[in-house]
Order: C-alpha cells, then sequence, then structure tokens
C-alpha cells in the first residue's frame, strides 16, 4: 500500500507540473484526488490495512493528498498567470498609430484678447456691458466734448449714414449710454467693434475693436486710474510689467494720458517689437472730463471717474506676433487653429 | 510740428542731449514722433580752400587742385567742374566721406592722378536751389559769400552749412494749437526744465509814411474775423532771404522762397499766427474788406486752381474782387511776384469753425487752415505782424509803414479761474504745496493773484478746474502719481447676455467649430448671389453714405453673404475641410412709410451661424445644431422642410423651438455657392441668439434617478417615402404616451423587396413607469398602440 501511495504521488506530481492548460490540470484534478480517482481508491482499502498500520498509512495518505492539493493550486496558478500574460500580450497596441481625432474648436484671437481683458476687470468689480455700433453723432461725439466741427474729427475718419447717424468710431459713446441711466457708483467694461473710415492695409482695418472702461464715484482720483491700469497691465503681459503715463489729450478727458506697458518681449531691454524703445503703446486713459459728466447730469464738484480705452487688435497683434491685421479678418481655418 | 534745437537753443536753455530732451518733454506732454540729426548723412566733409587749379595733363576735362583742408599739407583733388579757382574756399569730402544717398568718397587715381577726395555741388550735399539760392546749376558750391562767415579750413561741413542741427518732430494735440509755434515749444521745453524763455521782442523803426494814407480795412464779419491787424511795407526789394533764416527754414521743414514769403513762413514757426502777404498794388480801390463771398463767386487761388465760392464762406476782398480766402489761401491775383513794389501783411484772427468749413468745402487744408481751423490767440495778431516787420528791417527788404492797422472786435479779458489746490491734489492723488503749482503754472504764462488764476490768452483749451490739474499733473510728473485701489461699492459680474456671447462661444468650440470675424458691411449684391427675393424684408438695408468700396457699403441683414465668402475663401486655399461659426450682428433699420429710416437707430439683433464643408453633410451640421441646443437644455428643436430660395430645395429645414422661429439650416444652394466661387457643397445653420437665450433651460430642478428597470423593444415599420421620420417618431411618442422615456432611430433601409418609393425605418424604444416595474403586458400594450397608431398614416410593422 505504501508503494502504491508513493507512486500516486510522484505520478501525479510528474503530471502536474507536465500539464500545460487549466483543462488538462483539471482531468488531473479528478483522476487523482476526485471521488473516483486513484487516492481515493487507495483509501477505500484502508480498512483492510492492520490497526497498527492503519494510522500510519493514514498519516502517509493524508501528506499525498496535502502535497497533490498543493501542487494543484500552484499549477493553477501558474497556468493563469501565464494565460494572462499571453492574453495581454495579444492584446498589445501600437501606441504610435494615430488617434482618432476628436475635434475641440478655437475661439477667435480677438475673442481671446478681449475675453483676458474682461476677465481681469471683472475681478475688480467692473461689470461688462455693451452698446449698439450704429450710433446717434451725438453719443459718439457731441456727449464726449466733441461738437460739430471740432478738429479731433479729424483723427477719427467716420463712416455715416446720415447727419446724425453713423458706425461709432469708439466704444466711448458706452460711456455716455451708461451714464444716461445709471448713477454713481458706475464701474463698467465695455467691449465692441468700431469703425473707421481707414483703408485695409497689414496695420489698418476699417473695422477694429475696442474696450472702454469707466469708473465714476466720489473721491475717485488719477492715482485711482493708474493703481487699476497697472493692476491690469500685471495681469495682461505678466507680474513684472511695469507701466509708464504719458500725458496725452482726448476731447473726454481731463487730464488725459496714453499708457505704455514695459515691452512683453524683451522686458524693456528694447527690441523689434518695441522698436528698441523697451515701452509699447497700448492705451488711452484719464479723468472723465466735468463737461461729459455735466451733460449725463452727473455733478463733477460731487463725483469724479476715470475712463480708458483699449485697442484689441494691436494688443492681439503684438502678443501674437501677427505681422499683418488683414490675417485676423480673412478667417483662414490654418491661422484660427493656431490659437 | 518740427523744432530746430539749434532755433530753441536761441530762445531758451535746455540740455544739449537730444534723447534726454524728448524723452523730458515726452513726459511733461509734449509727444516726439522723430527726432533726426540733419547732417546724418554727411560725414568727414571739411571747409577748404583752393591753393592752385592746374588742367590735367591727360584730360582736358579735368582739373587738379591742391586744396588746403587745415591739415599738414594740402590735399591733392581732381574735379570736373570748372566754376572753381585759387582762392575759392569750397566743401571738400576727404577720404572716407559719406555724402547723403549713402555715397562714400575714397582716395583714388583719375586719369593716373592721386585724387584725395571730392570737392562737392550743392546737390552732392542733399541741398537745393532754393536752400543756396546764388549756388551754380552746374559746378562746386562755393562758401567765399560772406554770409559764410569766417571759415576754418578743416571745420565741419555740417556746422558750414547749417546740418548740424537735430530737428524733434512733435505730434501736436488739436487742443494745442499754441505749440505749432517755436514760441509755444519754448515755453513747453522751458517749463519742463524750471526754466525761463525769451521770446522775441520786436520793435520796428518805421518811417515810410503813414499806413493810413495808402490802406482802409473794413471788417464786415466781427464773428467770423474777430481781429484783422496790417501793416504796410513800401520799396521792397524782393530777394533771397539770408542764410540763417533760410538754414532754420528748411530745418523745419518749409522751402525758402524769397525774403517777403520767408518772413511770413518765419513768423508763423515763430509765433504759430498764419501771415498773408498781398501785392499792395493789386488792391483796387487801396482797400481791404473782410467780408463773405458772394455766391458762386469764382476765385483763382495761388495755386492756380479755379474756387468757386459760396456766401458761407469768409473772404478778403479789396473795393472790386476777393483777394484771399480768408484763414485758407491767398489769390494768384495779389500774390508776391519779383516785381512787387508795395506788400501789405495781413496778421488776421478768424473763426476756426468757418476756416474749417471752407477748407472743406474747398477741398483743400492748408498749413494755414488747419492752424485757424484748431482755434487761435487773437491776442497774438499783433506782435506777429510786428516781428514781421522788425524782420523787413533787418533784411533790409524794404521800407516799413508808420502805423499799424488794427480792426480788434475780440474779447480782451482774459478767463479767471480759481486756484484750488488742494482740490486739485485730491484730484490727482498727490500731495503737491501751493508754492509748486504756482512755479508750474507761472512757468506756463499762468499770472496768479492770491487764489485766482490768469489764463493766457493762446491757452484757449484751459477753461476749467480739471485743465489746471492737468497742468500741475504732468509737471509734478505723471510718473511720479502713486498707485492705488478704489474701493468702493461694485457688483462682478459679465452682463447676461454677455455672459451668454461667451458660453455659445465656448459650446461651439466644444462642438468642433472654429470662430470667425468677419465685416458687419456687406456689397449689396451678396443679396443677389444668395438669390434672395426683390421684395424680402432682409433688403432694407442700412447704406454707408461714404462707404470705402461697395464691398463694404451696406449694413447686412443676413449672416450668410460672409459665412459663404469664408467659406469659399477656406475652400479655394484647399483646405480640405472647414467648421466655422460667427457671433455677428445684424442691423434691421427701422422702416418707416416703406423704407429704412436714417433717423433712428437700427435694431442690432445676434445671429449664431455655423459653416462646414468637406466630410460632412446635412445631419453633420444638424448634429452641431442639436449638441448646442443640448448643451443649452432647451426643449426639442423641430425641423421642418423650408423652401428658403438661399438653400438646396431638398435639404434645408427652418428651425423652431417651441413654435418660436429659431433659425436656419440646410446645404447653400449649389447656384449661390458657385456665385461665391464656392465649389463644394457647404451647410450652414443660422440660428437667433435672442432665441436661444431666451429657450435655454434655466437653473436645473433635479429630477431623483430612476428607481424602476426600464424595457427596451425595438419597432420596424415600412412606410412610403415621403412620410417623415419625424412624424413616425411624432405618432410612436403621442401613442406611447408618458412611459415612453426615449426614441431612437437606428435603422433607415430601402430595398426593391420593399417595393417602390418605400423605406423600412426601425426605431428603439426605451420604456419606464417611474412608479413601477414595467411588466411585458405593459410593454407589449405600449408597442400595440404604437403599431396601430402607425397604420393609421400607412406605416405598417415590417414583417
Amino acid at each position: 500500500m505504501r508503494e502504491a501511495l508513493e507512486k500516486i504521488r510522484s505520478e501525479a506530481l510528474a503530471a502536474i507540473a507536465a500539464a500545460q492548460e487549466s483543462a488538462a490540470l483539471e482531468s488531473l484534478r479528478v483522476r487523482y484526488s476526485g471521488k473516483k480517482g486513484e487516492l481515493t481508491g487507495i483509501l477505500k482499502m484502508m480498512g483492510k490495512l492492520s490497526a497498527e498500520e492503519r494510522p500510519k498509512m493514514g498519516q502517509l495518505a493524508n501528506d499525498v493528498r496535502t502535497a497533490l492539493e498543493a501542487a494543484f493550486t500552484a499549477r493553477a496558478a501558474e497556468l493563469a498567470d501565464r494565460a494572462l500574460a499571453a492574453q495581454l500580450k495579444s492584446e498589445a497596441v501600437d501606441v504610435t498609430v494615430p488617434a482618432a481625432p476628436i475635434s475641440v474648436g478655437h475661439q477667435h484671437p480677438l475673442t481671446i484678447v478681449i475675453n483676458e481683458v474682461c476677465t481681469i476687470f471683472e475681478a475688480m468689480g467692473f461689470e461688462t456691458v455693451e452698446g449698439p455700433e450704429v450710433e446717434y453723432d451725438y453719443y459718439n461725439f457731441e456727449a464726449l466734448n466733441t461738437p460739430p466741427n471740432h478738429p479731433a474729427r479729424d483723427t477719427q475718419d467716420t463712416f455715416y449714414f446720415s447727419d446724425n447717424m453713423l458706425l461709432r468710431t469708439q466704444t466711448s459713446s458706452v460711456q455716455v449710454r451708461t451714464m444716461e441711466h445709471r448713477k454713481p457708483p458706475i464701474r463698467v467694461i465695455a467691449p465692441g467693434r468700431v469703425y473707421r473710415s481707414d483703408a485695409v492695409d497689414a496695420t489698418h482695418s476699417p473695422l477694429f475693436h475696442q474696450i472702454e472702461g469707466l469708473l465714476v464715484d466720489e473721491g475717485v482720483t488719477m492715482a485711482d486710474l493708474k493703481g487699476a491700469l497697472d493692476v491690469f497691465a500685471k495681469g495682461m503681459f505678466g507680474a513684472r510689467t511695469a507701466t509708464r503715463f504719458r500725458p496725452h489729450h482726448f476731447p473726454f478727458t481731463e487730464p488725459s494720458a496714453e499708457m505704455d506697458v514695459s515691452c512683453f518681449a524683451c522686458g524693456g531691454e528694447g527690441c523689434r517689437l518695441c522698436k528698441g524703445e523697451g515701452w509699447i503703446e497700448i492705451l488711452g486713459c484719464g479723468m472723465v472730463h466735468p463737461n461729459v459728466l455735466r451733460g449725463c447730469s452727473i455733478d463733477p464738484e460731487k463725483y469724479s471717474g476715470f475712463a480708458f480705452g483699449l485697442g484689441v487688435e494691436r494688443v492681439a497683434l503684438l502678443r501674437y506676433k501677427i505681422d499683418d491685421m488683414r490675417l485676423v479678418y480673412e478667417n483662414d481655418e490654418r491661422f484660427l487653429r493656431q490659437f | 510740428m518740427k523744432l530746430s534745437m539749434n532755433w530753441l537753443k536761441s530762445m531758451t536753455d535746455v540740455p544739449a542731449a537730444p534723447k534726454e530732451y524728448i524723452a523730458a518733454m515726452t513726459m511733461s506732454g509734449s509727444k516726439v514722433e522723430t527726432l533726426e540729426y540733419l547732417g546724418s548723412e554727411i560725414e568727414n566733409v571739411v571747409a577748404g580752400r583752393l591753393l592752385s587749379v592746374e588742367s590735367h595733363a591727360d584730360a582736358a576735362k579735368l582739373l587738379i587742385c591742391q586744396v588746403d583742408v587745415g591739415g599738414e599739407r594740402p590735399l591733392q583733388i581732381v574735379t570736373g567742374a570748372h566754376n572753381v579757382s585759387a582762392g575759392d574756399f569750397v566743401p571738400v569730402a576727404v577720404d572716407g566721406a559719406k555724402l547723403p544717398g549713402g555715397v562714400e568718397i575714397r582716395t583714388g587715381a583719375l586719369r593716373g592722378v592721386m585724387s584725395e577726395g571730392m570737392l562737392c555741388s550743392h546737390q552732392e550735399l542733399g541741398l537745393t536751389e532754393h536752400d543756396i539760392p546764388n549756388a551754380p546749376e552746374h559746378g562746386i558750391l562755393l562758401l567765399n559769400d560772406a554770409e559764410y562767415g569766417e571759415l576754418t579750413l578743416g571745420e565741419d561741413i555740417r556746422k558750414v552749412l547749417g546740418f548740424d542741427d537735430w530737428v524733434v518732430d512733435f505730434e501736436i494735440t488739436p487742443n494745442r494749437p499754441d505749440c505749432l509755434s517755436m514760441i509755444g515749444l519754448a515755453r513747453e521745453s522751458a517749463a519742463t526744465y524750471d526754466r525761463s524763455y525769451t521770446p522775441p521782442t520786436p520793435s520796428v523803426k518805421a518811417g515810410a509814411g503813414k499806413i493810413g494814407d495808402y490802406l482802409t480795412v473794413k471788417v464786415d464779419e466781427p464773428t467770423l474775423c474777430p481781429r484783422y491787424t496790417a501793416r504796410l511795407v513800401r520799396n521792397v526789394k524782393i530777394a533771397p532771404s539770408p542764410k540763417w533764416m533760410r538754414d532754420r527754414l528748411r530745418a523745419m521743414g518749409v522751402r525758402p522762397i524769397n525774403n517777403i514769403v520767408d518772413i511770413t513762413n518765419y513768423v508763423m514757426l515763430e509765433y504759430g499766427q498764419p501771415m498773408h502777404a498781398f501785392d499792395y498794388t493789386c488792391l483796387s480801390d487801396s482797400r481791404i474788406i473782410v467780408r463773405r463771398a458772394q455766391t458762386d463767386e469764382v476765385f483763382t487761388t495761388l495755386d492756380d486752381q479755379q474756387r468757386r465760392l459760396t456766401s458761407e464762406m469768409l473772404v478778403i476782398a479789396d473795393g472790386v474782387k476777393p483777394v484771399a480766402v480768408a484763414g485758407v489761401m491767398g489769390g494768384a491775383n495779389s500774390e508776391i511776384t519779383q516785381q512787387t513794389r508795395d506788400v501789405v501783411f495781413e496778421s488776421a484772427n478768424f473763426n476756426g469753425v468757418s476756416v474749417r468749413l471752407t477748407a472743406r468745402a474747398l477741398g483743400m487744408r492748408t498749413e494755414s487752415s488747419g492752424r485757424f481751423e484748431k482755434g487761435l490767440d487773437p491776442r497774438q495778431t499783433y506782435a506777429a505782424v510786428e516781428r514781421a516787420c522788425e524782420l523787413v528791417e533787418l533784411l533790409g527788404a524794404g521800407d516799413v509803414c508808420d502805423g499799424v492797422i488794427d480792426v480788434d472786435f475780440s474779447d480782451p479779458d482774459p478767463r479767471v479761474l480759481p486756484l484750488e489746490w488742494e482740490r486739485i491734489n485730491r484730484f490727482i492723488g498727490i500731495d503737491v504745496p501751493r508754492e509748486t503749482m504756482v512755479r508750474y503754472l507761472t512757468l506756463l504764462g499762468f499770472g496768479i493773484d492770491g487764489d485766482r488764476v490768469t489764463v493766457p490768452s493762446w491757452r484757449g483749451d484751459v477753461e476749467q478746474f480739471s485743465d489746471l490739474a492737468e497742468e500741475v499733473a504732468r509737471f509734478y510728473g505723471y510718473d511720479k502719481i502713486p498707485t492705488t485701489l478704489y474701493a468702493g461699492e461694485t457688483t462682478f459680474r459679465r452682463s447676461p447676455k454677455l455672459a451668454f456671447d461667451d458660453l455659445l462661444r465656448r459650446l461651439s468650440a466644444a462642438i468642433g467649430y472654429n470662430e470667425i470675424q468677419t465685416y458687419s458691411f456687406i456689397n449689396e449684391k451678396a443679396y443677389d448671389k444668395l438669390r434672395i427675393p426683390s421684395d424680402s424684408p432682409l433688403r432694407q438695408v442700412l447704406i454707408i453714405k461714404n462707404p470705402l468700396s461697395e464691398d463694404m457699403r451696406v449694413m447686412r441683414t443676413t449672416p450668410l453673404a460672409s459665412m459663404a465668402e469664408v467659406l469659399a475663401r477656406n475652400a479655394n486655399v484647399k483646405n480640405p475641410c472647414a467648421r466655422l461659426y460667427e457671433l455677428t450682428s445684424l442691423y434691421f433699420p427701422v422702416i418707416t412709410d416703406g423704407k429704412p429710416d436714417y433717423t433712428k437707430l437700427p435694431e442690432e439683433r445676434q445671429a449664431l451661424t455655423f459653416g462646414a464643408y468637406g466630410e460632412i453633410d446635412f445631419y453633420g451640421i444638424k448634429a452641431a445644431v442639436e449638441g448646442l441646443a443640448q448643451a443649452l437644455r432647451m426643449p426639442a428643436l423641430r425641423y421642418e422642410a423650408s423652401s428658403d430660395p438661399s438653400f438646396h430645395p431638398g435639404r434645408c429645414a427652418r428651425v423652431t423651438v417651441d413654435g418660436e422661429e429659431l433659425g436656419i439650416i440646410g446645404q447653400l444652394h449649389p447656384m449661390a455657392a458657385q456665385s461665391f466661387d464656392l465649389s463644394v457643397p457647404a451647410y450652414i445653420a443660422a440660428l437667433d441668439v435672442r432665441v436661444l437665450m431666451d429657450k435655454r433651460g434655466g437653473i436645473t430642478q433635479y429630477k431623483p434617478l430612476p428607481r424602476f428597470p426600464a424595457t427596451t423593444r425595438d419597432l420596424a415599420v415600412v412606410c412610403g417615402e415621403e412620410l417623415p421620420v419625424g412624424t413616425l417618431e411624432d405618432v410612436i411618442r403621442t401613442a406611447v404616451g408618458e412611459i415612453l422615456e426615449s426614441i431612437r432611430l437606428f435603422d433607415i433601409y430601402r430595398s426593391p423587396l420593399l417595393g417602390a418609393h418605400k423605406k423600412s425605418v426601425a426605431f428603439s424604444l426605451t420604456l419606464r413607469d417611474p412608479a413601477r416595474t414595467l411588466t411585458d403586458t405593459d410593454a407589449d400594450a405600449a408597442m400595440s398602440r404604437a403599431v396601430a397608431a402607425l397604420e393609421k398614416i400607412g406605416a405598417t410593422l415590417r414583417s
């Protein structure tokens, strides 16, 4: 009997080790350890043994069973690992094959700039509003301290529909519209299209975009104007951007200024972008002219405010190094997809 | 406005370094456009003296000169000019010299004779006969004349010829006509450096008889001509003006002509006061009358153009005829010529608006009109005419008569403002002592008396508190004003409309479309190209009176033309496909009596337009619209076949939502596409942004997730081709009722086996009852209802 058990052990272990598939292994389990298997068959003969032999043989039979079960489990795990490895190997992909595209559209560069500017001012408490593009002369000029035949009108060649209706030449018209129906505190920013009769070339377009800003309240100072625009410049062009304010003239602000920012290409050292100046002119601004306030029934003795206007195309062209404004309105997809 | 630094230095003492000067002027408010050194193109050209002049042995046309240029030995220079002789002073370009136009001079042999440079003509130095009136047309510029002064041999020729000067070109804003003058700029310069300046103080000897015996002046229009000042000069000797004056004029960009004309230009540059000189003998009746022109009066101006005048225009006339258009241009009939003997100098003040309108009506903007229209100081006419006469005497150009005719209607009282110095500090956000403010203002010519500020007559732009504040701020320095942030009450938001625009842009990008920006004005012919009927209300457009071109003439009422153009442009550069969108304004005029009303603002309505070609069909662009509607959580959109003439008649739908017109979608009509030079099928959807905004889902009210399982059933029916899928869906939806959670088309199949003009349409239905688990019986009953309803419209269950 001992021989029989040892024989089963050695035969079964060899067969388990040789099994190559889990199905074959399973049939070995049935053959050796199953209810009708060889080991069970031998154990059935235990009754014929002497009382002395029986525990010894019982012990041996148990050892064999344990050994076979361990071998089955181990081999099963091995075969499962091997099968998984084979499956994973067969499922391998070529990671360099290009993916089927998921096409996400692009926003126009002008929109990107407008959004950035508005977002910065919104964070400073400005509300973004808009006004009509076809405008009365009154809102575009007269209420902005630029009466008919004022020489300042020469600098803005205007498209007219009739004597008193035109395409606005500046978003400043929104200042007046805002102050007419709101009373201080006022804090608005107004992006939009403006029009001037300039023939199309690399730096001119009869249509372009401006962003107007206006803050009117009690005790607003020119220092506040500088502060707000300095925050804007740092938000727009980077935290290390410096600003420079130069006196200038606009009919609807007094004092007036132009703001330069330190060149965002060279940081102020002087380069091609800034024409060696180190500064780039970005916007016009000033303290709202008392005549404009009065025209909107806001008392300049009590209130003061500042306003500014920024050319969007100029910022977009400089920032993205676009050398021809026509590209912006040609809308070639190869251009649009770069933004 | 140009400024000669040499001329400036004769009036005030400013730092020598031009770059530092322009930086300081920029920061005090005079914007600099350019800075130029007049002699930048000339190098190593010096004054020399000819020691000897001999003929070249091998070339009769060449002369060999020994030239003393102040060096250890004379230079030998060969020249082809023959107007030179020993003892002449000449400009000598020595070895390594540079001349205008990039010419370089080197030592070299000419016909075997060494030449160590070149003798220069005035042309070679970049000068014209106007700059050097007595220069020979061909030949070397001779510097023998006394007006070149005592020459030092070897002296830099740029110093001799007035090229040693820096010229600053200022951008003068329209509010500061006083800065269109040397005196004005000297005042600003001096104030910038906290120094004084000395304007000229003209004094005239006169003595050639009384002006009153020769001339009378009458001003009929005091509001158009607040002041008219005149002096008479007799026995004029027309001649070139002296070199110093020519040099200054040339530096300022003005061509020298003759002494009398040059004096008027010189005074204009110096004082900013346009002057005019009349030939006295041409003035009929020895009178000057400032009056309105007669309607259709014809007049020939100095540029020999005939002008038809109107009664809106002011003229200077004699007893018979106009002799000048006031403030714009003189007449050919009284022009200064070589024969002129007696001259009337006019120094007048004209109304700016009147001059501006006249110049514009005549289509001639002159140096003079450009100045008058900004509003000049009436106080300056007297000093200017005095200065002109002083220069006449200085130049020996004639004999000045005694007396000045000065017809003055202008307001002599200066403007007085309170000096609210503390308020200025509060307004600017600075803390400048009162004395400092007083100093800034005094330097600029303001008079200070206690708390009263007298505004100088030339500062018409200073009208109120904020104007004084600006004067203080710019001389204190904008860069020294602190930066502070205003606190105060505020709202933080974007207007709902702009926030919605932004959302539309982001969603359009998310569904794969690229944003375009096109012009708001289009060519009226686009309406024909789009096959829009002649009686369509879309053709009621606003037309720009002064368009740049036909292509930019009418304000668009349709977004289709711009989109078609951009699609065509992309197709024509061979971009294989395009997915574009634009958020556009359309401009619908108010219609009065059946026509666009040009007195009322149009309605500006926004459209969201998708355009695409390449790898797309009708359902592709429909998917974009559906994706957008879904993202906006809109109610279901309805599509109804439409016959819009701009679109393919079989591939176009009107889109509605809740019964409201949302827009149109379809393939651009092949003929329309062709007229836009678009050779591929293009699909466009144009949606009304207001309707999108109105119909988008509001704040979500959460619905519980389903607790009971859904049952799915497929349903395939056969019907005629003409029956739209949408109708089948509607019928199923109604028949099944509330338990229909969703319906999805999954197949349309055509086959001869189905019969001609038949199709099989298959749907997958998801049924769910929120309150219980549906039984097979429930589902079967629902499907039977659907089948029965479909049969009624001629769709039978596919066997």
